[in-house]
């Protein structure tokens, strides 16, 4: 195994928070010394190495220490404690096209921003014509860049980063930036990097794309390392984290909630009233939920949903929504959802079921994962994707040939 | 013999980093001279009308009505107030203005400090060298007027850019500690122009060092016996501007004394103001 891109070994950083900031002279000689300060640890004793070629991910809740262990690999700030070694050249996407110049053009800015990432002139020279034209700023590069929209700043700023061609690119949440178009292009092209292997270090605290993207995850939690390892286990946790008594039931089944009630069955039924797991589009299916609560629960609320094998979150409906008030429930007792004419295609889901307080905002029960049914081929048959959406074609008369295109 | 080849080599030290970033410098300063005068209708012209008026104010006042007695350029023979104030006036201007504009470096960078991680030394530079080009354009337009007034000043060039390159180094060095004090106190920004205020009229600029002599003289008679010109010549700026002066207005070499002062004053100015930088260097990203 080749040395890793980069190793923490036991940082440790803190930050002084001044009790009354003083950046005056005169304060500080009537106190005769600098401000009183407490140290606040935004980083403790912290190790993990990042592979080299490998997609890393760093997440936990703000305040956690995520983004100042990213500026101190950046070597932007330098640990208390503790070293921090990069093998290779290192970009850092942190605030895009910060030090760009309001009243130089955008061509000018290149290339300063480019020196000051560390890209001699020769490199930028080469690499013009693709920062201009990966930002897509090509007929205004060479007007002030104050004139620039906002999108068309951060997208320099990202091009002249990602042009650094650099072995390890430390990336903090500009994943959110730019339109729909621009963030599949930085996809492609953090794809590429990872194609060529370089290495890269997210930090986010959305998990979606660290699930797909991350080879592997690192949890912080005030300051302190809580796991490293396979994204799908750690960003499980995490998500989960937020919510209480979460239990992981055998079969991948996970349950949450307060517990005053429980789901205790979710069945599929085909039209005839049978249990199945196994129907097709167009059928008529009925969920049906089987709940008991242990103390009378006023108002409650039971939401349904399903979601692709593939975490794709297709639809949810509750109670509240769908018309159906529950003055209380006490006991055991059974909910039904017909659905006439099923729309979806041919795919494996599952059902999520819940019980909700009136405002659901409070959960009693969420039952996730637990029951799994696949859809067959049925009609109206369609050609692609995960829902039916029923329409029909019609071609309309021809124009006279004679009359020109518009 | 060691501690001298050491110590050259830690003066050497600062210089080096710099020669190792200077494309990165040579953009910020671009940057610098470029931002400097952008939306304005004289643009450049500004650098120039700025030590113009002085220029004119202080030839006024002290060549009209304070009447300043000052020798004729010797072996030049050029014989102008206005044109001897120049000689000393654009060095010092150029200091100054280096000076501060080498001090807000890192604050008024403040959101490039504390996102990328680069030399931030270079921005101190990039801040005196953008002056450090104005001053090379005056001081060419001060040569021309000088050559018309009769003085030879071309045969001096290379010991008048030599020179100017140490006013530079002794102005970044100087910078260097500046800007990192502004990081923790702001009243240094604040402090520095009044303290400049008092350093040029201490300098003899609008008036001979000739001046300050006879001043201790008259002194000394009253029985004041006090080592006042010593003492006035210690201020490294009094040697510097003597230096341009003997090299502009007079076209002679300056006395050794003041060269190697102007040497030594630079090379320890350079050494602590990089040894203070480097010391706080890493801090300053979390600090602003």
């Amino acid at each position: 195994m080749a040395e890793p891109a980069v190793v923490i070994d036991r940082v440790s950083k803190s930050y002084r928070l001044y009790h009354e900031r003083q950046h005056s002279l005169k304060s500080t000689i009537l106190t005769r010394r600098r401000s009183r300060f407490e140290e606040f640890w935004a980083l403790r004793d912290v190790s993990f190495e990042v592979a080299r070629g490998k997609t890393f991910g760093l997440i936990g809740e703000n305040g956690s220490g995520k983004s100042t262990l990213l500026k101190c690999i950046a070597g932007i700030l330098q640990p208390n404690e503790g070293s921090i070694v990069t093998n290779g050249r290192v970009a850092a996407l942190l605030e895009l096209g910060s030090g760009f110049h309001q009243e130089l053009t955008g061509r000018e800015n290149v290339y300063l921003n480019g020196s000051i990432l560390g890209l001699s002139k020769r490199e930028i020279d080469e690499k013009f014509e693709q920062i201009a034209e990966f930002a897509g700023v090509d007929q205004y590069i060479d007007q002030p860049v104050k004139n620039y929209s906002s999108g068309m700043y951060v997208r320099l700023g990202f091009a002249v980063a990602i042009h650094l061609d650099p072995d390890i690119l430390l990336v903090d949440e500009v994943l959110a930036v730019g339109d729909a178009s621009f963030q599949r292009k930085c996809m492609d092209k953090f794809r590429e990097l990872k194609l060529a292997g370089k290495t890269v270090v997210l930090v986010s605290h959305s998990t979606g794309p660290m699930r797909t993207f991350c080879d592997e995850v690192a949890r912080l939690e005030h300051g302190r390392l809580v796991a490293v390892g396979k994204p799908e286990q750690i960003i499980d946790d995490y998500v989960d984290e937020g919510q209480e008594d979460v239990q992981h039931l055998p079969g991948g089944a996970v349950r949450s909630g307060s517990g005053e009630a429980r789901i205790t069955d979710l069945a599929l039924l085909d039209a005839s009233g049978k249990r199945t797991t196994h129907v097709h589009t167009g059928e008529e299916v009925t969920i049906e939920v089987t709940f008991e609560a242990r103390e009378r629960i006023e108002k409650p609320v039971f939401g349904l949903s399903f979601e692709s094998v593939d975490g794709i979150y297709v639809w949810e409906q509750h109670t509240r929504d769908g018309g159906l008030e529950i003055d209380a429930i006490e006991g055991t007792g059974r909910i039904r959802y017909t659905i006439p004419n099923l729309l979806l295609q041919p795919e494996e889901f599952y059902i999520h079921a819940s019980i909700l307080d009136y405002t659901t905002a409070h959960s009693y029960d969420v039952l996730r994962n637990s029951f799994r049914f696949r859809v067959g081929r049925g009609t109206p048959v369609q050609s692609n994707g995960i829902v039916s959406i029923p329409g029909s074609w019609e071609r309309l008369a021809d124009r006279a040939s004679a009359s020109p295109v518009p | 013999m060691s501690a001298i080849a050491g110590r050259l080599t830690r003066t050497a030290g600062p210089i080096a980093e710099l020669g190792r970033s200077r494309e990165l410098l040579l953009n910020l300063t671009l940057r610098e001279i470029r931002g400097k005068y952008k939306r304005t209708f004289f643009g450049h012209g500004w650098s120039l009308v700025n030590p113009l008026s002085l220029i004119l104010i202080y030839t006024i006042v002290f060549g009209q009505f304070l009447v300043v007695n000052i020798a004729p350029g010797d072996p030049s023979g050029v014989d102008s107030f206005a044109l001897f104030l120049t000689s000393a006036l654009l060095p010092w201007m150029f200091f100054a203005n280096a000076l501060q504009a080498g001090m807000g470096a890192i604050t008024s960078n403040a959101n490039l400090v504390q996102r990328v991680h680069f030399p931030r030394q270079v921005l101190v530079a990039a801040g005196v060298l953008s002056w450090t080009v104005s001053f090379a354009i005056e001081l060419a337009v001060l040569a021309v007027i000088l050559t018309i007034a009769g003085a030879s000043v071309w045969p001096w060039v290379p010991v008048i850019v030599l020179a100017m390159a140490l006013l530079t180094l002794f102005a970044y060095g100087f910078a260097l500690i500046l800007s990192v004090a502004n990081v923790y106190f702001r009243d240094t920004q604040h402090f520095i122009p009044i303290l400049l205020q008092l350093w040029f009229f201490l300098t003899p600029i609008v008036y001979p060092i000739s001046y300050v002599r006879d001043a201790a003289n008259r002194l000394a008679a009253e029985g004041w016996d006090l080592p006042i010109d010593f003492i006035y010549r210690l201020n490294p700026m009094q040697r510097f501007t003597d230096v341009f002066r003997d090299l502009m207005y007079d076209n002679h070499w300056p006395s050794l004394a003041d060269s190697l002062y102007c040497v030594g004053a630079t090379a320890v100015l350079l050494i602590v103001g990089y040894a203070v930088f480097k010391r706080f260097e890493p801090r300053l990203a979390e600090e602003l």
